[in-house]
């Protein structure tokens, strides 16, 4: 199955990506159902509820309903598929989440749409850059944070494979589709290293991870050779990655997330009781000013010249 | 039923229906500029608004944490197009701060936030919040036996959210006749009709199953609003909810129970037509 095409000169919107998957796994799979809360715009359902009008569920504004019945549309022999804005699939459903999905251990897959600051001038109470720290607690549960529209497809198709609990983070955010090598595959737990370097890592996931890459080429101009490093999957991570980052001697990482408990608090949990390096996290510092989510990447040095930055002063903190 | 002689009484009610026509065009300017915003349900909520702000509740913009104030929470919060305007109007920031709306570092953000504006109770945005803090609230003048009302304004999509019914429940049985909430009635949450979704109807029974006192009027009449809001709750023993029947976008032809213009912003001509009409 094809991603959908490329909005504007070669940017994809990866919920196209979502829907279109989401779509071809349903038919193959009479068991996959849709959840939502008065989200199918939003989660580009309406194609799948045009085809599908019996398989898709939707709660009304009611995000602890829309997390619970998912847990006991599981319970009835469903694959349920519960999409809603990220900020309110998590943050306002939490407990569902825990004690339902996460505790129970059953097999839900969450889908948390426009997630990061997608939601941009509406504000920090509809961005999402809490919820990788609030959902990594929950350790049985499967954590994904495709960067393009290739890799959601994939997510989703291995999401709906894996029998458990598993949460996607999907961004409305335009992004370009990743280079990768012929036959590249996507595995749950599985980083991909898409610029081989030796001077320092960038470690970036979801809407992050273009931006590292064209910030490794900027310091490959200046002699500076940082590797990128795509880590989707924030549960479990890819901890024989994060060793081999570590020997470069400087990581960076990169997220469209609080630096706080997200990509980088992971990251540095593994690095700072294995081989401590010098490690720098970007990210938001908190909840952030009123700005388009295109500003506010700029305003916090979230582009390539911040990343860029952020590389050369952590090799100078090499010892 | 308000005291007031009765062509005092007209001259306030059109005076707020001033104010109604001013925040239509301005908010809607503001929409048109931002290219952003929620202007349907901006439209329904205007005339409780200016209702609210020009002739019941009492404040003194310049004082906006004064303890005696009466408290307005807009608990749907994305309906900021409205909201600012009627602040703006009701002098707690200058008018011409309007132009900033969603601008990077502007105070006016898509949702309201009490840090940066006066006038703002708490901030809201995710729905189902403004009932429960207005509850708590209330409570807190009930315990200090003061004066001040407590009003609050939601969606009626907004009452799928169980956050609403469980306070509903806390607001009856503490007898908070110092509370109203105010629905907005427009029978349209984001993306269709609130009957196709999840069904709110008998709406009027269920809170009256709930303890409360209800009452049901034509959301954009202000003398209807004016009336039913403005009556003393001294002795009632409940807390108040009043049912505003509205349309979602009213006062634009092309806009009048129109789900798509929930999140819709208009382009140059259909702004232009908006401005033609609301007049
Ligand atoms: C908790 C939460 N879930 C979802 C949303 C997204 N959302 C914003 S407005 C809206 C529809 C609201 O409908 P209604 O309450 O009827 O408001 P109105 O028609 O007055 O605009 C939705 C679903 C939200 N803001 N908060
Ligand atoms: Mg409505």
């Amino acid at each position: 199955m094809s991603a959908a095409a490329p909005s504007k000169s070669g940017f994809f919107d990866c919920r196209d990506s979502f829907a279109a998957t989401i779509e071809a796994l349903a038919e193959a799979d009479p068991r996959i159902v849709t959840v939502v809360s008065d989200s199918v715009g939003s989660s580009k359902l309406g194609n799948f509820r045009k085809k599908f009008p019996d398989r898709m569920v939707n709660v009304g504004i009611a995000e602890q309903t829309l997390v619970a019945v998912g847990a006991g549309l599981a319970n009835g022999g469903k694959v349920p598929f519960v999409s809603a804005a990220s900020c309110f699939i998590t943050g306002r459903a939490l407990e569902q989440v825990k004690a339902d999905i996460a505790y129970s251990n059953v097999n839900v897959k969450l889908i948390g749409q426009s997630s990061g600051v997608a939601y941009g001038e509406l504000g920090p109470t509809h961005h999402s850059i809490e919820d990788l720290a609030w959902l990594r607690l929950f350790n049985n549960m499967k954590l994904i944070v495709p960067a393009d529209p290739w890799q959601t497809a994939e997510a989703i198709k291995a999401a709906a494979a894996h029998d458990g609990p598993v949460f996607v983070r999907v961004s409305r955010m335009a992004v370009p589709a990743l280079e990768r090598p012929e036959g590249a595959k996507f595995e749950i737990g599985k980083a991909e290293t898409l610029v081989e370097g030796t001077d320092a890592t960038i470690i970036a996931n979801g809407t992050m991870v273009h931006r590292a890459v064209a910030a490794a080429k900027t310091l490959a101009a200046e002699g500076i050779s940082a590797r990128v490093v795509n880590m989707a999957t924030v549960n479990p991570l890819d901890e024989a990655v994060i060793a081999s980052a570590a020997e470069t001697g400087a990581i960076v990482t990169v997220e469209e997330h609080s630096v706080r408990g997200g990509l980088g608090g992971a990251v540095a949990e593994v690095v700072a009781t294995t081989n401590p390096v010098p490690m720098r996290i970007l990210g938001f510092p908190g909840f952030v000013p009123t700005g388009s989510a295109e500003w506010l990447f700029d305003h916090f040095g979230l582009n390539e010249a911040g990343i860029a930055d952020a590389v050369r002063q952590t090799i100078a903190r090499k010892k | 039923m308000t005291s007031t002689a009765p062509d005092l009484r007209n001259d306030q009610v059109a005076a707020i229906a001033d104010k109604a026509l001013w925040i239509r065009r301005r908010s809607f300017q503001m929409v048109y500029e931002a290219q952003q915003g929620h202007p349907g349900g901006d439209f329904s909520a205007t005339d409780i608004l200016a209702t609210l702000y020009f002739g019941v509740l009492r404040y003194d913009p310049k004082k906006p944490r004064d303890p005696d104030r009466d408290r307005f929470v807009m608990s749907k919060g994305h309906c900021t197009g409205a909201f600012y305007s009627v602040l703006a109007a009701a002098g707690y920031f200058p008018e011409a701060d309007l132009s900033t709306y969603m601008e990077p570092l502007s105070m006016l953000n898509g949702h309201p936030n009490r840090n940066y504006l006066p006038g703002v109770e708490t901030n809201t945005g995710p729905l189902g919040h403004g009932l429960p803090v207005a509850t708590g609230i209330a409570i807190a003048g009930q315990i200090d036996n003061a004066d001040f009302r407590t009003f609050v304004l939601t969606g009626d999509g907004e009452l799928q959210e169980g956050s609403n019914w469980e306070a509903a429940l806390t607001c009856a049985h503490r007898k908070l006749e110092n509370l109203t909430l105010i629905i907005d009635r427009n029978r349209l949450q984001q993306g269709a009709r609130t009957e196709d979704t999840a069904s709110l109807d008998p709406l009027d029974d269920k809170w009256r199953a709930f303890g409360w006192h209800v009452e049901m009027v034509d959301g954009h009449d202000h003398a209807q609003l004016l009336d039913v809001l403005s009556a003393s709750p001294k002795g009632r023993g409940k807390p108040l909810c009043v049912i505003a029947n509205t349309f979602k976008g009213k006062g634009v032809s092309y806009m009048h129970d129109n789900v798509a213009w929930h999140h819709g912003v208009p382009n140059k001509e259909q702004y232009e037509q908006a401005m033609r009409e609301l007049v």
